[in-house]
């Protein structure tokens, strides 16, 4: 796996930079990673940044946008507007989780 | 008595009976099917209707005569399942208790979850190609349609048979072809993914093949609503796409009772091991095909090798002996192209479609990732293997597990330079590429 370095930190990512290890994120790296596409965040970002983490610990899988807006409580219209264009990708990219399977 | 309770006698749970019924001693084992609807329909034959291939009768059966002697059909609408008390009550007020069940109620397209879809439009220039109503009511739209701009929409993933869309333009560019409309029609493909298909290589040759073809691609377009009166869709991004037909593929979920049994993820598909199909949070309950949250495509080559393992697995673990077959989330899946040509694609967990041959003993080998004539044929054939060999729980000549056999492997290294969709995402300078 590729390493590059993130806030100082070194992390393994895939060959897009999508982190693969959702340990070694920090809260730094998530600015860093919102900064490098970007947004800045806000509360409301971080909320749902804290979902998706939280969600993946638990699941093992980055969560879609139906179940952000259906579990985590932000609607998805909400979702492009804070995260635009690409939600679902730049939520986990931000959040440190694998990059959604997208469907096969 | 034990007994071995199937929800769905569709494709997996006819299956599932029909195979395991001769392995388990009739002495002590109840086989029970329940399932709400007469007729199985022989679904991938519904993508041909539209055009005026097949009919009604063409595609159906009666369920009762697919299932074998030795097994209980129950025809009778599930209310729930309480999994603490391994019951399954049903809407006739009946209750049913099981030693081990297998969900196979597979999923359904559902236009009311989408605001403006399921209007009075629906039939009339609104039209779903996944059920046999919608089928034939989009062949008898088409057989007289003088032309316009066509859109085929996915909604939201996943669904069942993800290259059906897809099929559906390759095959109506030709039929408009065919009847001099060439002119008159527009063809777009609006989807939620990044690209023709998710994986690269594979939507490199999709996305070439609709380029030919010369059907536009609107991508990540995710759908919000629809306006039926002025005939367009809308996006939570607020993108509007016109059209005159609209061909939907909407929202799938799993049946009512999975959620209200609170035995399903959001969509209602249940959440189960990828390799085992066992339920994550009860030890007696798996689910098989459609109805299974699994990370693969939704389609009957699936549904097929899925049940190959559970079957083998099914016996060790009744023994309280580990289970040793692994499903590897293995898929093929023939494309049709339209002008008598098709494609074949095949994949699994871990390794993309990939061109190269598909070795299957006597009828192969087929070309994947390539238009050819016997590819066409492989999926015409198709039909009469599902009803004579599939569903009766015959051996195909086809294995559970993918190989990589007669597959350009080498095309792997080159995936990260197909993926088309970095265009926001800054590849990160790496310190360490771990002699990758």
């Amino acid at each position: 796996m590729p390493v590059a370095t993130f806030a100082g930190t070194d992390v393994t990512v895939d060959t897009e930079g999508f982190m693969t290890d959702h340990k070694e994120w920090s809260e730094d790296i998530g600015t860093f990673l919102a900064g490098q596409i970007g947004i800045e965040l806000t509360d409301r970002h971080w909320e749902v940044i804290r979902f998706m983490r939280e969600d993946y610990a638990e699941q093992g899988t980055s969560p879609t946008l139906r179940r952000v807006s259906a579990v985590g409580g932000v609607p998805t219209k909400e979702l492009f507007t804070l995260f635009p264009k690409k939600p679902a990708k730049k939520m986990a990219y931000i959040a440190g989780v694998p990059k959604p399977q997208g469907c096969v | 008595m034990k007994r071995l309770l199937i929800l769905g006698a569709g494709t997996a749970g006819t299956m599932v009976a029909n195979k395991l019924r001769p392995k388990l001693d009739e002495s002590e084992w109840n086989i029970t099917v329940v399932d709400q609807d007469e007729t199985h329909y022989y679904q991938p034959g519904f993508l041909f209707m539209p055009f005026g291939e097949y009919t009604r009768k063409d595609l159906e059966k009666p369920k009762q005569e697919l299932i074998h002697d030795g097994i209980d059909v129950v025809m009778a609408e599930v209310d729930a399942v309480d999994a603490t008390a391994s019951t399954v009550t049903l809407a006739n007020g009946d209750a049913i208790t099981y030693d081990y069940l297998v969900i196979a109620t597979g999923t359904s397209p559902r236009p009311a979850e989408t605001p403006g879809l399921a209007s009075d439009e629906w039939y009339k220039s609104v039209f779903d190609f996944y059920t046999i109503d919608g089928a034939e009511a989009l062949a008898a739209k088409l057989a007289d349609w003088e032309g316009g701009k066509l859109v085929v929409n996915i909604v939201e993933m996943p669904i069942k048979c993800p290259v059906a869309p897809m099929e559906f333009l390759f095959l109506a560019e030709a039929f408009f072809d065919e009847k001099g409309l060439g002119d008159k029609v527009e063809l777009e493909y609006v989807t939620p993914l990044p690209a023709a298909f998710t994986k690269p290589i594979a939507a490199k040759h999709l996305g070439e093949m609709l380029e030919e073809r010369h059907i536009s691609v609107e991508p990540d377009f995710m759908l919000e609503s629809v306006d039926t009166k002025a005939r367009k869709l809308i996006s939570y991004d607020e993108r509007e796409v016109a059209y005159d037909l609209l061909v939907t593929i909407p929202v799938n979920m799993g049946a009512d009772f999975v959620g209200r049994s609170g035995l399903g993820d959001e969509l209602n598909h249940v959440p189960v091991d990828k390799h085992t199909f066992v339920s994550k949070d009860h030890a007696n309950i798996f689910a098989l095909g459609d109805a299974a949250a699994l990370p693969t495509s939704k389609a009957g080559s699936v549904a097929h090798f899925s049940v190959d393992v559970f079957v083998e697995n099914f016996m060790e673990y009744i023994e309280g002996r580990p289970m040793h077959e692994k499903y590897d989330g293995h898929a093929n899946c023939f494309v049709e192209a339209g002008r008598g040509k098709g494609m074949l694609i095949d994949f699994n967990y871990d390794t993309e479609p990939l061109p190269g041959m598909y070795p299957v003993p006597v009828v192969g080998p087929f070309s994947l990732l390539k238009e050819t004539r016997t590819n066409h044929f492989g999926k015409l054939m198709a039909k009469w293997m599902y009803w004579n060999l599939l569903l009766p729980g015959r051996p195909l000549p086809l294995r559970s597990e993918m190989s990589l056999a007669g597959k350009h492997v080498e095309l792997l290294a080159e995936t990260s330079e197909a993926t088309a969709d970095t265009d926001d995402f800054p590849i990160p300078q790496f310190t360490n590429t771990g002699g990758n």
